[in-house]
């Protein structure tokens, strides 16, 4: 019995990170109806921080630990995941999940833990005069509609009055987000705005593309995840819609969405804020130290993808906010409060990124007190069905701040009213 | 004939044909209940499960790879072969038979007798198990599913209406092989029910276990090969749902398209589970073309079971299910 309590003690022990680490839960989902898209994004995130400890051993001295808790994409699992973990010393969270990340704002401002949801979540929390635990840089939501609109200016010599776009959405909260600020860009540019929601999981859309393929709008943007994009595409491909004039928000432009329409996907855009591709040198390094030294967190399919991309990008902001936050305090076992202020003083250059082999993967970003939004910049990319790769389309584009600002600006009052928040930064 | 009108026939006859793609899912929910009285929760993970083996046949895939690699520092992938489509779902076809076999010898045959309660446990226990076993042996990326068949607009029709009504109409090729399919697969299991020895066993089990039993048929046998009809029966909805939409963990979720056919059709008739599934499919598609924009659209899941609800209050029975008199 002895023996027994005691080799569960060191399994425990073992299971467990030592205090001295760095733990950073992955609030990742690897089963459900949306684990297409979860592993990738799981996988990228974890690789990376092994890179760091192969190759760095840790930052700034310390080990990172990646604790995995399964979500399966569901907000209650995500919050017990959160509640599980957090007292392991979790310096931050990043759910991949608007649904959890809702609910977790009122938690990690009470626990003081920073929470990270590069182009998800609340798009309000870009205020940081409110959301003061809470990060979203490089871009969110409204960015995003903002960005596809400035594409489409761009495409048509800068006037799109009279024209027809319609958005496809999830409906969903995460679906809705960007209905306000279409309604305001319509109403700047003279454009019509067509609202045709689509109901979980969005396997059936025939009713939708019927209207598109009746009304024939100009261009269609897709607010969408999981099963839904895919389905999307392969209706726009029956219905014989334009490829070029049909774009798809960051979530809804993955390999995974376009592979199952084959070559008739081919010229799908997909907005995104940073590459995608294994062509950065930051891959010569997973490959030496992590893929190679059999310590990948996937099966070696996804590297360079879209998703994985993501999930390295949210793991390389992470890290650098670590960093960060180990300068200011001036010693590298930071806690959660530190690492806070670490997300709220970075300062990743451009220089920074090509060090860390990723150049011109993403914008810069300079956070602030007030600015936890960052820059709001993304890139178009096309889909090149025979390659099967993604294309850059344009430039990095800025999305409409004369629109989006006031948007953030109010709707962050509302929620600080409604909780009783005083602003801060003053 | 003025616009409206012929934009609502379109979506009516979109709504029938997305209908019998319903009535696939409903098929192999009937067939299980009508001979066991089992309502089992996992048709819509067995459709799943189907489609990811064939993909996984077809395309050569080496099941348990994942595991095999992470165990053995293996980078084992495919066998390399691609076999042709018929090949691939005949062998699936098989896998659904062996599936149907393990889960009589391994689950039903201890719960016997038990109440449907109990049994219906059983099948979400089933669901969750074959869900995460589907998931460990084939992965769980998004796969293509190709068998050669025929998707995107029918020409001929789209020509057709065009020059009849200077409109052309919108239908699936898809959807047109999927109301052969479904024709075909109700033929058969009508002529077998009715003119083979086990399909009058199964139809006589299907009205009275006991009496079935005392004349010496085999309930277990019964049960093997009513599991096996469902495995093929999701085997071929898993086939047209995962063309749509490539096969992917959330072709479970279909089960959910097929609740409100089974409550309007009956759960225990096959001609019900077509009908019904035509009636859900026409009436959600009018409904949404006609309310859907005044109410801010999105109403087809939420509507389907509003009309189920409907013909409930009339028919508690399901339009063609059987009525059930039990007397104090």
């Amino acid at each position: 019995m002895k023996k027994t309590l005691t080799a569960i003690a060191l399994a425990i022990g073992l299971a467990t990170p030592a205090m001295a680490d760095l733990m950073i839960p992955n609030l990742s989902y690897r089963t459900g109806p949306y684990a297409a898209n979860g592993v990738p994004y799981a996988d990228g995130f974890t690789d990376y921080f092994t890179l760091l400890n192969e190759r760095d051993g840790g930052i700034g001295g310390e080990k990172v630990v990646v604790t995995e808790c399964e979500t399966a994409y569901n907000t209650e699992k995500g919050v017990e995941c959160y509640e599980a973990t957090k007292g392991q010393g979790a310096l931050v969270y990043n759910p991949l999940s608007t649904g959890i990340t809702y609910q977790l704002i009122p938690k990690v401002t009470a626990d003081n833990i920073p929470l990270y949801t590069p182009g998800y979540g609340r798009t309000s929390a870009a205020n940081g005069k409110v959301f003061a635990n809470v990060f979203n840089y490089p871009a969110n939501y409204w960015d995003g509609a903002s960005i596809i609109i400035k594409d489409i200016l761009n495409r048509n010599g800068g006037d799109i009055s009279g024209k027809k776009i319609a958005l496809v959405y999830h409906n969903s909260a995460y679906g809705k987000e960007p209905i306000r600020t279409l309604e305001e860009l319509a109403k700047k540019h003279g454009f019509e705005l067509t609202l045709l929601p689509v109901d979980h999981p969005g396997q059936e859309q025939k009713s939708q593309w019927l209207q598109i393929r009746r009304e024939r709008p100009d261009y269609v943007i897709m607010y969408g995840w999981g099963v839904m994009n895919a389905v999307a595409i392969q209706e726009a491909v029956n219905i014989r819609y334009p490829m070029d004039q049909f774009y798809g928000i960051w979530w809804s432009g993955s390999e995974n969405d376009v592979l199952p329409a084959g070559e008739g996907a081919n010229g799908y855009r997909m907005i995104s804020f940073h590459g995608t591709g294994s062509d950065y040198p930051v891959y010569q390094d997973l490959k030496k130290y992590v893929y190679d030294a059999g310590k990948a967190a996937g099966d070696g399919s996804n590297p360079g993808n879209v998703l994985y991309s993501r999930g390295m990008y949210a793991a390389m902001v992470i890290a650098e906010a670590i960093r960060t936050a180990q300068e200011l305090a001036g010693h590298s076992n930071v806690t959660p409060a530190e690492v806070r202020d670490g997300f709220e003083a970075l300062n990743l250059t451009e220089e920074r990124l090509a060090e860390l082999g990723l150049p011109g993967f993403s914008q810069p970003i300079q956070a602030s007190c007030e600015d936890h939004g960052g820059p709001g910049t993304a890139m178009i990319f096309q889909w090149d069905a025979a390659a099967k790769k993604w294309n850059p389309a344009s430039d990095w584009l800025a999305s409409d701040s004369e629109i989006i600002d006031p948007l953030i600006a109010e709707d962050s009052a509302a929620f600080a009213a409604e909780n009783g928040i005083a602003e801060r930064c003053n | 004939m003025p616009e409206q009108m012929l934009f609502a026939t379109e979506a009516a006859l979109n709504g029938l044909m997305a209908g019998v793609m319903y009535s696939l899912v409903a098929l192999g929910f009937v067939l299980i209940f009508k001979a066991s009285g089992i309502f089992n929760y996992a048709q819509g993970v067995m459709a799943l499960f189907a489609a990811l083996t064939l993909v996984g046949i077809q395309t050569g895939q080496i099941p348990f790879s994942h595991l095999i690699n992470a165990i053995f520092g293996t980078d084992l992938h495919h066998f390399g072969w691609e076999l042709p489509a018929i090949v691939a779902i005949v062998l699936t076809g098989l896998v659904m038979i062996l599936l149907a076999v393990l889960i009589e010898r391994i689950v039903l045959k201890h719960l016997i007798n038990q109440e449907p309660i109990i049994l219906f446990m059983a099948t979400i226990g089933l669901a969750y198990f074959l869900e995460g076993f589907g998931d460990l042996m084939w992965g769980s990326d998004i796969k293509k599913l190709d068998v050669g068949l025929p998707q995107g607009i029918n020409e001929t029709i789209d020509r057709v209406t065009y020059d009849a009504f200077g409109y052309g109409f919108f239908i699936d090729n898809l959807d047109i092989v999927a109301t052969v399919v479904a024709g075909l697969l109700v033929l058969t299991l009508s002529l077998f029910s009715q003119y083979t020895k086990y399909g009058r066993a199964l139809r006589a089990v299907a009205d009275d276990h006991q009496a079935a039993l005392s004349v010496g048929i085999s309930l277990r046998f019964i049960w093997i090969l009513v599991w096996s009809i469902a495995g093929i029966v999701a085997l071929v909805a898993g086939i047209m749902w995962g063309a749509k939409s490539g096969v992917q963990f959330s072709l479970s979720l279909i089960a959910l398209k097929a609740l409100p056919v089974l409550m309007l059709g009956g759960f225990t008739s096959i001609p019900g589970a077509i009908v019904g599934g035509l009636i859900i499919g026409m009436g959600e598609k009018l409904f949404e073309f006609f309310v859907g924009p005044m109410i801010g659209g999105a109403t087809e899941n939420w509507f389907a079971y509003v009309l189920a609800l409907v013909f409930l209050v009339f028919r508690p029975q399901g339009l063609f299910g059987e009525r059930i008199i039990e007397r104090v």
